[in-house]
């Protein structure tokens, strides 16, 4: 087998399975659903890995796979660029989604369209991979846009949920908008860089540096800074950047085990992917990364505030996804793209981790999601605690742990950073620390120790979060039975909890040195070290994995991020009623985070009734009052008018016509004796 | 070899005579013979229209297989055929799509079904003739006698106000025609000649040349339809049975679009550069205007009617901006459409033949009902709102990338598709399929029968087969559209003018 047929089999084996179950899935026993698409994805991440182990020898692939269309001398190719950079990601989605796929035999076992989840999440697989292992910017945004799609079909998989429907929507709209100036600056990067294969366009972009375009006449903007922004629009949306975010949150209304895949671990680092491969471009232009900079740095604080008062668990991990894309963002914005890739990678398995015990922990309560209905849950699930537990201290940065490495990194670049921004980005970062560590305990204390809440809880719960099949026979209630007990899950889903455990806790400590400062990515991330020198100064500064989380135990977020673990012990394990007081006291500052800070509103309000009364307005003037009333109707009826008063003439009166043709005939005659 | 026999006139005769025979089984007590006769007549059009792909020559940018023959002396009137890579995709849409609405239609029309399944068939025969046609009258003929079958079609089996329909049809398109046809006399007087070729060889001043792009604009914006001569379509849409919607919007929507590419522009190319802004202004007018319209639609096939505008504004605009990709992406844009809005507006039709309204808010929850039927609406929903890996992407993506590098603005508010294409189609399929059984009907639907899945099945590996793999569209458009291209940078000012 060529490396080329195994490049090609990554991809299609998962979209194999995924159109088999998909179209023979209500023909085939339900069990073969699962067994396809795992014998799909889980070959995928075998030819991953060893795709993985070629290209740390240094073997790049970059080649077309067949030719999508020619037109007016630019050939569309679909193709492959196979570097370390994608071997990467393709490592990462095909191991996180094989975790999925497992998982997910537990957590939808008795759903009806168990093999509709399946064939979507390895359809998602095949998307993600496209995108990644793109060559081009067509293919990429094929792949941007499919990612899209699932993203829409399984937020909406419970069909018959309003809220779900409308999650979906959203989503997939927010992200059109995003996608809207991505493909404006493909637009631009083909029609300037004159290609759209990465090779090419990255090859003639230096040259292009100080070229100007005037988009508002008499307006003169750098090109690489309107076609940096441009396509980080697209990321804006893909990875949920204010004020795009608004869709990641209601994405909670699909199943747990998508949360994890997709709007965690995969599809919402597709941006940063992005930022990361385009790097010979956003490092010509210093204002484009500013921009990056500043809105990962807003994302990161103001997004974490959120997550703080959430009831939610599974909202709870989703602002917490958002505050962490937010890093990634900022990473990128003070160009230290390997250190995005490696938060990316990190995050990927605590961030899965974490919704993944999230889903464990909704299972055990009968998909009651409400965290103050928890309480007490270590004793009765060892496993989900144990992992909950690891994936918490890992995205908190406790050293040693793979958060830690990651995020520290980030800190650290942001501050030698001097590009514009990054002293407000460097107070956010350092602040979403503790931010971090406060919501995250706040969940851990209150979801796994303290009172055993769910025995007073009532059962007929008002916060319906999950499942409204009425196949369903055990959620037709939701919450615990009074006489219940939460308890453990099956292997299905612990397994993949411990799988993902295990590179929480070491994937930082083993990838830090080769990944941000030895030669991983070279001649993949291009950094202009003259103009933006964080990362080789964070390169002089690192010795070795351990002495960094030894000389971490005494820098700031390490203590921010422990004041936040024992504020939240304190509010949340030893004085409730603190928390109480101060919702109380900062009635204002509750209600601007209850609203999120009124983003949603405002988007319901001026662009989604404002689209519909501006097309009814077109509609009811334009096309009908005008167009049909006044001209169309108009002409007809004046048509009509015109014939009456001429049928009046033929009257069949002799004596009409007689005089009629009298004048007719004085006219006449007058007209000739003029002339 | 097949090249020795005159290919188009089988393409264009096949059919047509394949209509008359099935005229000839007479009344309802043979509708089973009528059917299968049309059936094998609509397979026999399509094979007669494949030799025009496959020999067809793919470096040739010129007229190919045509035939010539005096038809009228007096007035050196010819039978003259001719098609290039502009024509034959558009020929085989035009075979393809009679075979899918002969078979759309194979029960639910119940009355006069001869008739009607000869209309059909009829109809693609002059259709194939208006697009090959090289000759003005042969062409003017074809032109004015396809709309004859389509308003029986929508007069005959339309709905409860398909005479107003009818008539604000036969006007919109009749007020067009007849100033074409003093286009084309004025141009014999010019050149002793009805030959399309010899109109572009002949120099114009240039008011003479808007004065004739004028008088084809009225004809062919009408039939796009451009902004804001397009509200004869909703109407019409939502009168015709669902036979004559897919033919209207997969075929005789092209029609206008082709005749600016064969006729408009290369007689009057400095005309056409000279109103190319108003041209493009027009067509970003179709594609944003009408989103929003589409946008608070209740009846569906209003909705997709107006859709169908605002696609087609893609269509205007990629070929007035004058450049290859533009140019291409018209035509991808046209076959797309044909396939997609073809299968949208059966989705309707299968509805509609359910329950028998077109309101959005007589359903809800479809999906639960119809699983199937779901699956290809989700799918064709997400074509029409341009979703890569469908062939509604590849026109709009092609047109988007050409229109940028012309002014970024016509870029930028085509674009906007993106975001409000999906916006009316998905906030439809949302209303429509998604949420709780809506009421009884809905409740008692059946999914769908093999016929319907045959029908919609094949038009979802058309649309995924061409969103994947494009290109022998474009290999098919490459050479023409050079040519077309050439030829339209060449100023026909006389000299010294």
């Amino acid at each position: 087998m060529t490396m080329q047929t195994i490049y090609l089999l990554i991809p299609m084996l998962p979209l194999i399975a995924a159109v088999i179950v998909g179209l023979f899935g209500r023909q085939l026993p339900r069990a073969s659903a699962h067994w396809i698409t795992i014998l799909g994805v889980g070959a995928s991440f075998a030819l991953s890995a060893y795709v993985f182990m070629h290209a740390l020898e240094g073997h790049v692939f970059n080649g077309a796979v067949y030719t999508w269309l020619v037109s007016g001398g630019s050939a569309f190719e679909v193709g492959f660029l196979i570097d370390k950079l994608s071997a990467t990601m393709m490592v990462v989605v095909t191991f996180v989604s094989l975790m999925v796929h497992i998982y997910t035999i537990g957590y939808m076992e008795e759903d009806p369209g168990y093999s509709r989840f399946f064939s979507y999440i390895s359809l998602f697989t095949f998307s993600m991979l496209m995108l990644v292992m793109s060559n081009n910017f067509m293919q990429l945004f094929f792949g941007w846009e499919a990612v899209g799609l699932v993203s829409y079909l399984l937020i909406g998989f419970w069909y018959k949920r309003p809220t779900a429907i409308y999650a979906n929507l959203k989503a997939f709209l927010v992200n059109r908008v995003g996608d809207f100036g991505f493909l404006l600056g493909i637009g631009m990067v083909l029609y300037f860089l004159g290609s759209l294969d990465y090779a090419a366009v990255f090859s003639v972009a230096p040259q292009l540096a100080g070229d100007t375009v005037e988009i508002i006449p008499g307006m003169e903007w750098s090109l690489m800074t309107v076609i940096c922004i441009l396509l980080f629009i697209g990321a804006m949306g893909k990875s949920a950047q204010v004020p795009l975010h608004v869709w990641l949150p209601d994405s909670m209304e699909g199943p747990t085990p998508i949360s994890a895949l997709i709007h965690a671990a995969t599809m919402v680092t597709a941006g940063i992917f992005m930022v990361a491969r385009m790097s010979p471009l956003y490092e010509l232009s210093t204002t484009a990364l500013s921009f990056v900079l500043v809105i990962g740095a807003i994302t990161a604080l103001f997004m974490g505030f959120l997550g703080i008062i959430q009831n939610d668990i599974k909202r709870v991990v989703a602002y917490s996804t958002l505050s962490q894309l937010g890093y990634m963002t900022v990473a990128l914005g003070v160009s230290a793209y390997s250190v995005a890739m490696f938060h990316l990678m990190t995050h990927a398995f605590f961030k899965a981790l974490l919704f993944l015990a999230a889903g464990s922990v909704i299972m055990a309560m009968h998909h009651d999601q409400d965290i103050r209905n928890m309480g007490g849950l270590r004793k009765y699930m060892p496993v989900t605690w144990i992992t909950s537990l690891i994936g918490s201290l890992a995205l908190i940065g406790t050293p040693f742990l793979s958060g830690f490495y990651s995020k520290d990194s980030i800190i650290e670049a942001v501050k030698y950073s001097d590009i514009a921004g990054s002293g407000f980005a460097y107070f956010a970062v350092l602040a979403g620390v503790f931010v971090t560590a406060f919501y995250s305990f706040r969940m851990y204390f209150l979801v796994f120790h303290g009172k055993e809440r769910w025995m007073e809880a009532k059962p007929h719960h008002a916060h319906h979060d999950d499942h409204a099949d009425d196949a369903h026979a055990h959620d037709e209630h939701h919450g615990l039975a009074p006489d219940e007990k939460p308890h453990e899950q099956k292997w299905v889903v612990t397994l993949p909890l411990v799988l993902l455990a295990i590179p929480s806790v070491v994937i930082g400590y083993i990838a830090i040195e080769p990944m941000l400062f030895g030669s991983f990515f070279k001649g993949v991330i291009h950094v202009d070290q003259a103009a933006h020198p964080a990362m080789s100064i964070l390169a002089s500064h690192f010795h070795g994995a351990a002495a960094m989380a030894l000389h971490g135990l005494q820098t700031w977020p390490f203590w921010l991020a422990l004041a936040g673990v024992l504020l939240s012990w304190l509010f949340y394990m030893k004085r409730p009623d603190i928390p109480a007081a101060i919702k109380s006291r900062c009635d204002l500052i509750y209600r601007v985070l209850e609203n999120k800070y009124g983003f949603d509103s405002f988007n319901d309000k001026f662009f989604a009734a404002g689209s519909r009364c501006l097309g009814s307005k077109l509609w009811q003037t334009g096309d009908v009052k005008l167009i049909d009333g006044a001209i169309v109707n108009g002409t007809a009826r004046l048509i009509g008018r015109i014939a009456g008063v001429v049928r009046q003439l033929q009257s069949g009166l002799i004596y009409h016509y007689a005089f009629a043709m009298i004048i007719g005939a004085f006219l006449l005659l007058t007209f000739f004796m003029k002339v | 070899m097949m090249t020795d026999l005159p290919i188009i006139s089988l393409a264009i005769w096949v059919p047509i005579l394949a209509g008359i025979a099935v005229l000839f089984t007479g009344d309802d007590r043979r509708a089973c013979l009528a059917r299968w006769m049309a059936l094998a007549g609509s397979i026999a059009g399509f094979l007669a229209t494949l030799p025009l792909y496959t020999e067809f020559n793919f470096a040739d940018g010129g007229f190919q297989f045509q035939e010539r023959f005096s038809w009228i002396p007096a007035f050196n009137i010819h039978y003259h055929l001719g098609v290039d890579g502009i024509s034959v995709p558009l020929v085989l849409l035009t075979s393809f799509i009679t075979m899918v609405v002969v078979v759309a239609g194979w029960e639910v029309i119940e009355k006069r079904v001869a008739q009607y399944m000869a209309a059909f068939l009829i109809m693609s025969g002059l259709m194939i003739g208006v697009f090959s046609a090289l000759d003005s009258i042969l062409y003017y003929v074809f032109w004015e006698a396809m709309l004859i079958p389509m308003f029986l079609v929508i007069g005959i089996w339309g709905g409860p106000n398909r005479v107003y329909a009818t008539i604000k049809f036969f006007l919109y398109t009749l007020l067009g025609s007849l100033l074409m046809l003093v286009a084309f006399i004025y141009l014999y007087h010019q050149t002793d000649s009805f030959a399309v070729t010899d109109y572009y060889q002949l120099p114009l001043t240039l008011p003479v040349q808007v004065l004739i792009f004028l008088a084809f604009f009225m004809a062919f914006a009408v039939k796009i339809p451009m902004w804001p001569v397009h509200t004869w379509l909703p109407d019409a849409h939502v009168e015709a049975p669902t036979g004559g919607s897919v033919v209207l919007a997969a075929i005789m929507l092209k029609l206008g679009a082709y005749s600016f590419l064969r006729f408009a522009m290369p007689i009057a190319p400095d005309a056409a550069h000279y109103l190319a802004g108003f041209m493009i202004t027009l067509s970003l007018i179709s594609i944003v205007y009408i989103a929003f319209v589409a946008l608070v639609q209740k009846d569906m096939k209003k909705l997709i009617a107006y859709s169908s505008i605002s696609h087609m504004g893609f269509v205007t605009l990629g070929m007035f901006i004058f450049n290859p990709l533009g140019m291409e992406g018209a035509i991808v844009q046209m076959i797309s459409h044909g396939f997609i809005s073809g299968a949208m507006f059966l989705c309707v039709g299968v509805l509609y033949d359910r329950v028998h309204s077109r309101e959005i808010a007589a359903y809800g929850g479809v999906a639960n009902t119809m699983p199937t039927f779901a699956a290809f609406a989700v799918l064709f929903a997400m074509a029409n709102a341009g979703l890569p890996g469908t062939s509604g992407f590849v026109g709009e993506f092609l047109v988007i990338l050409g229109a940028l590098q012309v002014n970024f603005w016509y870029a930028f508010l085509a674009a906007l598709t993106l975001i409000f294409g999906a916006a009316y189609t998905l906030w439809m399929v949302k209303r429509v399929f998604f949420g709780e059984v809506g009421n009884h009907n809905v409740a008692a639907l059946k999914d769908l029968s093999k016929r319907e899945f045959l029908v919609l099945g094949v038009l979802a590996v058309m649309v995924i087969g061409f969103g994947v793999y494009p290109a022998p569209i474009t290999e098919l458009t490459n050479a023409s559209v050079t040519q077309l291209l050439s030829h339209l940078a060449q100023s026909k000012l006389p000299a010294g003018y």
